[in-house]
């Protein structure tokens, strides 16, 4: 299997996708410019730049997915997703509703997100609950090339709006990515590593954090189960609540503030529909509710670090046996 | 006779688009039907422009939507229902008033959000020409959408990709209830073409054969020049903005000079003054007008509402 970045993956996913389907066409503030190979093999019609204009970017797919074309816009830096939350928000998300099915939306929207290259608030916010909460939309928020890979060709091929979102320290991080039809479906998420004592649940960014952090459990006898959602919504309910109700703990991470994030959403419902199978509360960590800083340092101490992972899994399984003992 | 004579069509419709508006406004009065916003006074901008599209012509358009719909040749019945939270509206009872929709005839979108049509009208374009479609885009908004950051977005981004759109700012002197000139320093959105380089012309809105003529011309020049053109109809907003609307914001002078422009009596008498139609023609137009629409309304009342499960189908594809 190749090796290569997810920078590469989502770029072999495009053309990929391009070379399948002549209706699939990409906009966007530079897009023909960094693209060439894209502008190379598919011209300047189908692979084009885009005034600095936010809103008629997202608004024009979203005109064009509802009409035939199957629009991936890139919309730079989350943030910068403020100027188009009109055309995401009332047009995409809700159309096909209001006009009672006649028109669907089959769009991608990417943008770059995430701490770790000192960019500061303006650049760097984590806004996949927005999207969430939002009926008509899909996010996905994948953690390795191979599924950046995988789930940008699910979104092409979705008849809805999907928001990608690319976690920018992730992006020159190599992997293996399988070549050709390598498709990962949305809403499935990944059991990255198995384990009995704990279910680690992340996303993006989190998942090596996760990863790294079951790796310091291990060495004291405790064992994690990590599952990266992939998909933010819909999220894989059934993959995580089987994990729970084995592992009788769950901790959610993720570097998106916490009030009404993602990880609300997964422990209500493993309270919902695991609570009998308990044996310890529910834990989120999660980044704090104020803009991301700059400073390297500050980026630092913003980010979920797998230190505070390892900490909380430990607090909660010695509490567990110490009331077992007791 | 009628049919094949283009300007008593155009009455015929401006007429049942009135007898719509009026019987919805009647209905609401009674309690018995949503508020919606009418287009009573603006139906010769409608009807001059529609008229002038071809079949495979596609529309986008905003809250005053009605007269545009109609125009297209959309069933009143099924727009009543629609208004009505009927399953048998155009969109299942899910847009109301303020978004119907209607793929069939090419009707795209109806916006609520002020300045939405002028977004997506751009990749309604672009789809068509990628796909190699012969056709253009009408999209209707109004002076109030002008003054939104989207409005140059998109004209710009028309300009700049030669897409196929005819912008039709309806400039009906309002925005809500913010007079439009304490909100822009020209009197003519027309004048803004010029920034984008496309060429834009204000036409009187309320004379329905120069509203057809000049959409006919800048439609052609849309297909020659491969731009995107910016047409101006002004005229004027007869009723409130959203029934009801006492209108005591309104100054009674200006209402009623625009009152005696009215277009539906202008057309009457120019048809009058060649000889074309008859007292008695026009009371005929009048009354099978009114009752296409009382038959529309008992068609939209005696529909089912929709089945409470469908409060969550068509979220998703
Ligand atoms: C984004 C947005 N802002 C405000 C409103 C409330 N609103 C509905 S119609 C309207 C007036 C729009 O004026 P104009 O574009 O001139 O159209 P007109 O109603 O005159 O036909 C306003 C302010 C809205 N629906 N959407």
């Amino acid at each position: 299997m190749p090796r290569m970045s997810a920078m590469q993956a989502m770029g072999e996913a495009i053309a990929e996708e391009m070379r399948r389907d002549p209706r699939v066409v990409m906009f966007g503030e530079g897009v023909a410019t960094k693209r060439r190979e894209l502008v190379a093999e598919f011209g300047g019609a189908r692979v084009r730049n885009t005034p600095l204009a936010e809103g008629i970017i997202a608004g024009t797919a979203a005109g064009a997915a509802a009409t035939g074309l199957r629009p991936v816009i890139d919309l730079l830096f989350a943030p910068f997703i403020c100027f188009s939350m009109e055309e995401l928000v009332n047009s995409a998300g809700k159309l096909r509703y209001v006009s009672g099915g006649q028109f669907s939306f089959p769009l991608v929207a990417m943008a770059m997100t995430g701490c770790g290259w000192t960019v500061g608030a303006q650049h760097n916010q984590n806004i996949e609950a927005w999207f969430a909460h939002t009926p008509g939309i899909k996010v996905v928020m994948p953690s390795t090339p191979a599924d950046f890979k995988g789930l940008m060709k699910s979104a092409i091929r979705d008849e809805n709006p999907v928001m990608f979102f690319a976690d920018m320290p992730l992006l020159h991080a190599e992997g293996d990515v399988p070549e050709g039809e390598h498709v990962v479906p949305i809403g499935k998420a990944a059991v990255c590593r198995r384990g009995t004592d704990v279910t680690l649940v992340a996303y993006a960014k989190m998942v090596p954090a996760c990863a790294a952090a079951a790796d310091t459990l291990a060495a004291e006898g405790i064992s994690a189960e990590v599952i990266d959602l992939r998909s933010v919504k819909p999220w894989d309910e059934e993959t995580v609540l089987e994990s729970v109700r084995r592992t009788g703990r769950l901790v959610v991470v993720h570097e998106a503030s916490r009030t009404c994030g993602v990880g609300a959403e997964v422990a209500a419902t493993a309270a919902e529909k695991a609570f009998d199978r308990l044996r310890a509360p529910v834990v989120r960590i999660t980044g704090p509710d104020a803009p991301a800083p700059s400073s390297w340092a500050l980026e630092q101490a913003f980010v979920p670090q797998p230190t505070a992972i390892v900490e909380s899994v430990r607090t909660l399984v010695v509490r567990q046996r110490e009331g077992t003992a007791a | 006779m009628t049919d094949h004579d283009p300007r008593r069509s155009m009455l015929e419709r401006m007429l049942l688009i009135r007898a719509f508006e009026e019987k919805n406004v009647a209905l609401q009065s009674e309690g018995k039907a949503a508020g919606t916003c009418t287009s009573v006074g603006q139906e010769a901008s409608a009807v001059g422009v529609v008229s002038a599209l071809g079949p495979k012509d596609r529309i986008l358009t905003n809250h005053r939507s009605a007269g545009h719909l109609l125009a297209r040749g959309a069933d009143p019945g099924r727009m009543m229902a629609e208004i009505a939270g009927r399953a048998t509206g155009y969109c299942k009872g899910k847009s109301g008033t303020l978004h119907i929709s209607v793929k069939d005839l090419g009707v795209i979108l109806t916006s609520t959000i002020v300045g939405g049509e002028l977004s997506l009208a751009t990749g309604v374009a672009l789809s068509l020409t990628l796909l190699g479609e012969d056709a253009i885009v009408a999209c209707f908004f109004g002076d109030g959408a002008a003054c939104e950051g989207i409005f140059h977005e998109s004209v710009n981004l028309a300009a700049v990709w030669n897409l196929p759109i005819l912008y039709v700012c309806e400039n009906n002197q309002w925005q809500a209830y913010v007079p439009r000139r304490e909100t822009m320093r020209i009197d003519h959105i027309a004048d803004r073409a010029s920034a984008y380089g496309i060429e834009g012309r204000t036409v009187d809105g309320n004379d329905v054969e120069a509203v057809h003529a000049a959409a006919a011309e800048a439609i052609e020049s849309i297909r020659r020049t491969k731009r995107p053109f910016l047409l101006e109809t002004y005229t004027y907003r007869l009723r409130g903005h959203f029934e009801p609307d006492d209108q005591s914001y309104v100054d009674p002078g200006e209402l009623a000079s625009w009152k005696a422009r009215d277009p539906i009596p202008a057309l009457r008498a120019r048809l009058r003054a060649a000889g074309e139609l008859a007292d008695a023609d026009f009371e005929a137009m009048e009354r099978d007008a009114r009752a296409r629409i009382d038959a529309a309304a008992q068609f939209a009342a005696s529909s089912p509402f929709p089945a409470p499960e469908e409060v969550t189908t068509d979220v998703y594809a």
